[in-house]
Formats: structure tokens, C-alpha cells, sequence
């Protein structure tokens, strides 16, 4: 099985995910992308384990650790959403400008 | 067989992550997400990645929906279009595209000729002894960055008294 197409359907993926953090609103929507881009970054990690027969699988433990701070940085975004809308009652990113010059 | 099979999950992770960025309906954003993260654990089965795979399914489809469901729910958003999309959407969609065209000519040029053999699959045994002899100082570390997110999120979400 031939391999480009797997990478072009990778970094399609990742295009969508930028797309998506820079088009949306919502904060929770931002936070969706960001997963659509790791886990276009994880395909291309399992792939190219397979295609270099890696012995020490350094392809596929990186997705795990790739997945593993996905979660943490998950968790982490969330609380900060979630502590942003109990002080302005909103989750707009376009109204959370206090730190923007 | 396995192009079959690719050519397939290939295209609904396409319809799926275009609706997802696309849609209206927030809680229809999250399950264009699952199918999503559904077929990307479906590519991880195929390329013989199966610990990965069933990792994708745990915390992914099984955590990570859950809490952003949960965060939907708690930030009760606004549905809408004009509420969703922020007002840059035409640049945003022109540095997706452009960020695709270049990315998807380099690896398609570098990787033109080169094809996957499909051998037997790796067991967990093998990918655990991995992590658990060579790669395990990073494996450590990781867990106290999960740690240490936990703690954080915990003390960001708390109430102040």
C-alpha cells in the first residue's frame, strides 16, 4: 500500500484543525480543533513506525505520550474556559482580549 | 484489502472534520469529533498499531468527548452561525488551504515511490517492554506532567472562598 496518501490525508487533517483554532468563537470549539491536529500528527507517527520498522517502536510511543499530554492539555484548557466564562460569563475568544497589545 | 479499508475511513474522517468545523450545533460538533477520533482509531487498528488504537479509544472517544460534553453543557453557548464563526474566517480559510498545499506537495513528492508492508501485527508485549526498558525516564516524566495538570486544573476550577 503506497504511503503518500496517508500522510496527504495527515496534513489534511492538521489544515482542518488550523482552520477550525482561527474561523471559530467559541472557546470549547477551539479546544476540539486542537485534537483534530494531534491526532493528525499521531497518524503520520504510527505511519512512518510502520514504514521504517522501527524495532524500538519509537513511532508508537510517541502517540502515547502525543495522547497522554493531549489529555493533560485538555483538562487544563478546559478549567481555564470554564473559569473565564464564571467571571465574564462568556466563552467568545473575541471578547477575551485583556492580555491582547 | 487494506486500500479498500483506507479508502473508506479515509473519507469519513474527511466528511467528519469538515462538518466539525463547520456546523452550527455545538453538541453536533462534538459528535463529528467522535467520528473523528472513531476513524483515526480505525487507521491505528489497520497500520498494525493496536495498543495505540485501543489507547484512542479509552481516552479519546471515552474521556475526552465526555469532558468536552461536559464543558459545552457547563458554558451553555449560544447556537448559531454568526456566534460560532468569528469575523476571520476568509483569512482563517486561507491559511488552511495554503498550509495543506504546501504541506501535502512536500510529503507527496518525498514519499511518492514508497509503499507499507504489512508484516504481522506487534503484540503489546513487544511495545511494552519499549516503554518500560528503553523509553522509560520519558515515560516517567510524563506521568508527572499529567500530574502536575491534574493539580493545576483541579486549583484553576476550584471556587475561591
Amino acid at each position: 500500500m503506497p504511503v503518500a496518501p496517508v500522510l496527504v490525508l495527515s496534513s489534511f487533517l492538521f489544515s482542518v484543525g488550523i482552520y477550525g483554532v482561527l474561523a471559530r468563537r467559541n472557546a470549547v470549539l477551539v479546544l476540539m480543533s486542537i485534537e483534530v491536529m494531534l491526532n493528525a500528527v499521531n497518524i503520520n507517527l504510527v505511519v512512518f513506525n510502520l514504514l521504517l520498522r522501527s524495532i524500538s517502536y519509537i513511532g508508537q510511543v510517541f502517540a502515547l505520550f502525543v495522547i497522554t499530554i493531549a489529555a493533560a492539555e485538555l483538562g487544563v484548557g478546559l478549567a481555564i474556559v470554564i473559569l473565564i466564562f464564571r467571571n465574564r460569563a462568556t466563552v467568545s475568544i473575541d471578547e477575551v482580549n485583556l492580555m491582547k497589545w | 484489502m487494506q486500500q479498500v479499508v483506507f479508502g473508506i475511513v479515509a473519507a469519513l474522517i474527511v466528511f467528519a472534520a469538515v462538518r466539525l468545523v463547520t456546523t452550527r450545533n455545538l453538541v453536533h460538533g462534538a459528535l463529528y469529533l467522535l467520528g473523528v477520533l472513531a476513524g483515526v482509531a480505525i487507521l491505528f487498528l489497520l497500520f498494525l498499531a493496536e495498543f495505540v488504537a485501543w489507547v484512542q479509544v479509552l481516552v479519546y472517544i471515552g474521556a475526552v468527548v465526555v469532558l468536552l460534553l461536559f464543558g459545552l453543557m457547563l458554558t451553555r453557548a449560544p447556537i448559531g452561525h454568526m456566534a460560532l464563526d468569528s469575523q476571520t474566517r476568509p483569512l482563517a480559510a486561507v491559511v488552511a488551504l495554503a498550509t495543506f498545499g504546501i504541506t501535502s506537495t512536500i510529503v507527496w513528492k518525498a514519499f511518492k515511490g514508497q509503499t507499507i508492508h504489512f508484516s504481522k501485527p506487534d503484540t503489546v508485549n513487544t511495545l511494552g517492554e519499549a516503554i518500560f526498558s528503553r523509553y522509560v525516564l520519558p515515560f516517567e516524566i510524563v506521568s508527572v506532567v499529567l500530574l502536575a495538570a491534574l493539580v493545576g486544573a483541579v486549583v484553576l476550577a476550584r471556587k475561591e472562598e
